[in-house]
């Protein structure tokens, strides 16, 4: 085993030296297939959003033709050039309908993992976090002084990963609405019609990128270790107990 | 602090690579930032733009699913329309016009318009979808392609039809599931009168179950071929199966 450039080298010989504070303990935390799929969904998100934003500047409002708008800020708004993905409105389907098969492969993949693993069990959100949740929230608005007790994920952290999942499922959906709403005009009519589903499906992009702010900051905020297990699997910081 | 403990295996060089993976994968999409594909790129998305074609054509696609009809009375008060030429393309002499029906069939065609309209009849109201993402409704009345291939009896290998316009050359190729789809029809009228000349008169190709751009307008002919015609808006990137 070779010995890394920050640990005490066995041969040398050794300075006196303070004793160390007690090191956090290592716990494997994350298996490949969900660092994978993290990963992945994260770089086939943002390509799925860029190519969106140039589809979305071809007729950029929502609504029949003649007949009343939704509610939209972003109405004949070109996106700004960095933001957009295929150069043109063809280029950007392209890429739209191609990437959509990884994008789907990978969350099949997670979800097929979270079931065959039992891990669904630590993750997903269940009525029965219901009670968890609210003392969560007291001891984040300071109504409660100690952390209450949690497995791997907080309940609160259950309901934001919950909801994520569900609204991939929504983009996946809302996207075959208006992909081949003839086809699935039952899917379609779901969602209240052509021009609604497109509505939901854009607005599923300002979720996702609300998410992901506060799901970056809070990484860096409240445990930067967490990002180096999501890369490596090994978790090395203030709250190894969690596992 | 202890590092070769039976743990994780040796950390840093596996760590290393990762973090470099991840790295490598940011900067390289801060790289595709406004980017258009490349040329390395689109020939691989356009050969999963054929892939999707398969699907929507093979998989997600059946004859006998009709389009929502509507209520004339939900009709769009406008639908935008397209050419290609710099002008709106007009006929010179419109009882000159004849619908050329060629190509691998055993009885070529050469229709006038009364020829078309004493054929079956089909009229519908059904929801016009446009690739940029609007959509309006409207009623469309013509004759279902289907009575044509009838009358002209196409050979058993004819697969496509290509559709010609007079809109400086713009055409597009259709397989021959979508072109017989019930709601697939010749139309010569939309809202209850002759078709405008902004949306293709005298005849256009109309079908509810493609985008807009696959439904030819300014029509002059169809013709039966094996081989997969491609077309003015396809040739450029777009879908070619264009179906919704």
């Amino acid at each position: 085993m070779t010995v890394p450039s920050n640990g005490p080298a066995k041969s040398a010989p050794r300075p006196p030296v303070p004793p160390a504070p007690a090191a956090p303990p290592v716990v494997k935390r994350h298996h490949w297939v969900v660092r994978l799929t993290h990963w992945a969904t994260f770089l086939l998100l943002l390509g799925m959003i860029a190519s969106g934003l140039q589809i979305y500047g071809a007729y950029a409002r929502f609504g029949d033709r003649g007949g009343p708008s939704y509610l939209n800020p972003f109405d004949d708004l070109a996106f700004p050039k960095w933001s957009r993905l295929g150069g043109w409105l063809a280029g950007a389907l392209n890429w739209h309908f191609t990437l959509m098969w990884p994008f789907m492969a990978t969350g099949a993949l997670y979800l097929c993992y979270l079931v065959a693993s039992g891990e669904w069990r630590s993750l997903l959100f269940r009525p029965r976090d219901i009670r968890g949740a609210i003392e969560m929230q007291k001891y984040y608005l300071r109504l409660r002084k100690d952390h209450p007790p949690q497995g791997k994920h907080n309940p609160l952290q259950k309901l934001a990963y919950t909801f994520i999942l569900l609204l991939g499922m929504l983009s996946v959906l809302t996207g075959f609405a208006i992909y081949k709403p003839t086809q699935f005009s039952w899917l379609t009519t779901l969602f209240g019609g052509f021009q609604a589903a497109r509505y939901w499906h854009f607005w599923a992009v300002w979720i996702f990128v609300g998410f992901l702010i506060v799901h970056v900051m809070l990484v860096f905020v409240v445990d930067p270790a967490s990002l180096r297990a999501m890369l490596s699997g090994w978790y090395r910081g203030r709250f190894p107990s969690h596992d | 602090m202890i590092d070769d403990h039976d743990g994780p295996p040796a950390g840093v060089d596996r760590r290393g690579f990762l973090q470099l993976g991840v790295a490598g994968g940011l900067a390289s999409l801060v790289a595709a930032c406004g980017w258009d594909g490349g040329n390395a790129v689109r020939p691989l998305l356009l050969d999963a733009s054929r892939v999707n074609d398969w699907v929507g054509e093979k998989i997600l696609f059946s004859r006998h699913r009709l389009a929502r009809q509507y209520d004339i009375r939900e009709r769009s008060t406008m639908l935008p329309s397209y050419f290609i030429s710099r002008e709106m393309p007009l006929l010179q002499d419109p009882a000159t016009w004849r619908l050329v029906v060629a190509g691998l069939v055993r009885n070529p065609l050469s229709l006038t318009l009364e020829d078309l309209r004493a054929m079956p009849r089909a009229t519908y109201t059904v929801k016009h979808h446009c690739v940029e993402g609007w959509s309006a409704i409207a009623t469309w009345h013509g004759v279902p392609v289907s009575a044509v291939v009838e009358r002209c009896q196409p050979l058993p290998a004819a697969r496509y039809i290509r559709f010609d316009s007079f809109d400086s050359g713009y055409a597009n190729g259709w397989d021959m599931a979508s072109a017989m789809h019930p709601q697939t029809i010749l139309a010569y009228a939309m809202n209850d009168n002759p078709l405008p000349a902004a949306h293709g008169a005298p005849l256009r190709l109309y079908s509810p179950t493609k985008l807009g751009y696959k439904m030819t307008k300014y029509l002059v002919s169809m013709t039966f071929t094996t081989e997969r015609p491609l077309g003015y808006w396809e040739e450029q990137g777009y879908p070619w199966f264009g179906g919704v």
